[in-house]
């Protein structure tokens, strides 16, 4: 495998392995010294066209602990100021000698764009409303890891801006490729105009779900893409898609609650619930590393096929 | 992303510079090294010599490389505590990501590392099935290196099949086998592949060539 750039490019062997490989990362990064030499001698670009702190983080520090170099794009103080293209751009770092770009951008398609451009591995790390294929992983990862290694039939509530939202279309398509249930949860106005293609069932009452699932996957909502209201009130929202300490009662003792980062406390999730035994939140942003290091390993080290 | 793509399975595969590949149906049966009970008797040996060497099981942690030196290193333990009275903690070391052919083949895995005991100021034994070019050794030598500082580390192994490519000797041997680098050393424990016991050498259909 060269480059992983939807998640549909693993099937659910490839997902296991990710995830089986994931198991001995995990055990580095416990380490004093949480490093190995798998990929000395690599280089990763991290070139983000978009604000982030966990990914683009979590990328480099996975290179790190690979023992790659890693080269960081800073935006607001590069050619692409002065208006170089997107293909110049790549075009530039792979003529450096760079073995992988760690790509995000506001349009959706442009890392499948970029890896037609060219020869070096694509990773895509969040394509505007299309996919976000290694925070589905490290979900399925974490989940996993609570619920069992065999995912099928369990019970999954997506909640939240689903339109919008590149790590919903993602993370719900890997949740369904490992055989779960996968309910979204949304007004209609954040559902998507069409289910074709999603694996998943949706409804727009929260409430009637909540005694019916293993795990709620809280989205984030995001204010700085509210251009037409989708609802007419924050408040509203809350008080029927928020996950408030009062839905939080109503849930099974066992069920986790996860969610991609960064919170709005108060708003999709209550602070009390991010802080509750069930909530798994952090755990997903440690395994990140891991997961983003088993990625990094499939596509320039071990030269594995990937099923 | 097969198992027998698994590097590692060092019965099939500990190659040095060239890689070799192994297919079972180009390869044959030549000779029984060992049965159980040759295989028991060198163990037992091994314990004793652990155990000399080190005047004692004081403050030794086995370490088997993925995957039959970790059933050897468990193996080890049982006689060593039948011996010597003494618990001696086991690990597992997977060395996959410390290799040197890493991105010239296929490199996975085989477990996970798991460390019993804080290694520092403890004499840590290697354990393996088969020593050969000695980089899964070297491999292990580094990984070690990331997880403590150990007061020494001692190599065990049940065969050493000769050609090292990289100058590492074993302090405790089950079995000096002189090979052929065309043969094949097998190594089979009831744990991981069922049946009995053995150690047997195969070869190329062809038969004596190189």
């Amino acid at each position: 495998m060269k480059n992983l750039l939807s998640i549909s490019d693993l099937d659910q062997a490839g997902i296991i392995e990710v995830c089986d490989l994931t198991d001995s990362f995990l055990t580095v990064t416990h380490r004093d010294i949480p490093k190995v030499p798998a990929l000395r001698g690599k280089t990763v670009a991290s070139v983000f066209y978009e604000d982030s702190t966990r990914t683009r983080l979590s990328f480099e520090t996975a290179a790190k602990r690979l023992s790659a170099d890693v080269m960081t794009m800073n935006m607001s103080s590069s050619s692409v100021q002065k208006g170089e293209s997107l293909r110049d751009t790549v075009q530039t770092i792979e003529a450096m000698g760079v073995d992988a770009i760690v790509i995000r951008h506001r349009h959706a398609g442009a890392p499948n764009q970029v890896a037609t451009w060219v020869d070096l591995s694509v990773i895509n790390a969040g394509d505007g409303r299309h996919e976000h294929p290694t925070q589905a992983l490290l979900d399925v990862y974490t989940a996993r890891r609570h619920l069992g290694d065999d995912l099928s039939g369990a019970r999954i509530a997506i909640v939240g801006d689903i339109r919008r939202s590149r790590v919903a279309r993602s993370t719900a398509k890997a949740f369904a490729q490992m055989g779960a249930k996968v309910t979204l949860v949304a007004p209609p106005t954040m559902l998507p105009d069409s289910l074709a293609g999603w694996p998943v069932t949706a409804t727009s009452d929260f409430d009637e779900i909540l005694s019916d699932v293993d795990l709620v996957y809280l989205l984030r909502i995001q204010h700085e893409r509210q251009d037409s209201m989708a609802f007419p009130s924050l408040r509203e929202y809350v008080s029927r898609y928020g996950l408030t300490n009062d839905r939080a009662t109503r849930l099974g003792p066992e069920v986790l609650i996860m969610h991609p980062g960064p919170m709005n406390r108060g708003v999709e999730i209550s602070p009390e619930v991010a802080e509750s035994d069930a909530s798994i939140i952090t755990e997903q942003v440690e395994n990140g590393v891991a997961v983003r290091m088993a990625v990094l390993y499939l596509l320039l080290g071990s030269g594995a096929p990937v099923a | 992303m097969a198992a027998a793509n698994r590097a590692g399975d060092k019965t099939q595969n500990e190659v040095g510079a060239e890689p070799a590949v192994f297919d079972n149906e180009s390869f044959v049966f030549r000779a029984q090294v060992f049965d159980a009970n040759d295989l028991r008797r060198a163990l037992t040996r091994m314990a004793h010599e652990i155990i000399e060497r080190n005047h004692g099981a004081d403050n030794l942690v086995l370490l088997g490389l993925y995957t039959r030196g970790v059933a050897i290193a468990h193996r080890l333990a049982v006689a060593i505590a039948f011996f010597d009275a003494r618990e001696v903690p086991v690990g597992a070391l997977d060395v996959a990501f410390f290799r040197d052919d890493i991105s010239l083949r296929p490199v996975s895995p085989l477990g996970t590392t798991e460390i019993p005991v804080d290694i520092s100021d403890r004499t840590v034994v290697l354990v393996d099935d088969v020593l050969y070019t000695g980089r899964t050794v070297r491999s292990a030598l580094d990984a070690l290196t990331e997880i403590g500082r150990p007061r020494a580390v001692q190599l065990v192994v049940l065969v050493d099949r000769g050609h090292r490519e990289i100058p590492i000797r074993a302090d405790s041997v089950g079995k000096n086998l002189p090979t052929k680098r065309t043969e094949d050393v097998r190594v089979r424990l009831t744990e991981i592949d069922g049946g009995s016991d053995s150690i047997e050498l195969w070869g190329p259909v062809d038969g004596d060539e190189a």
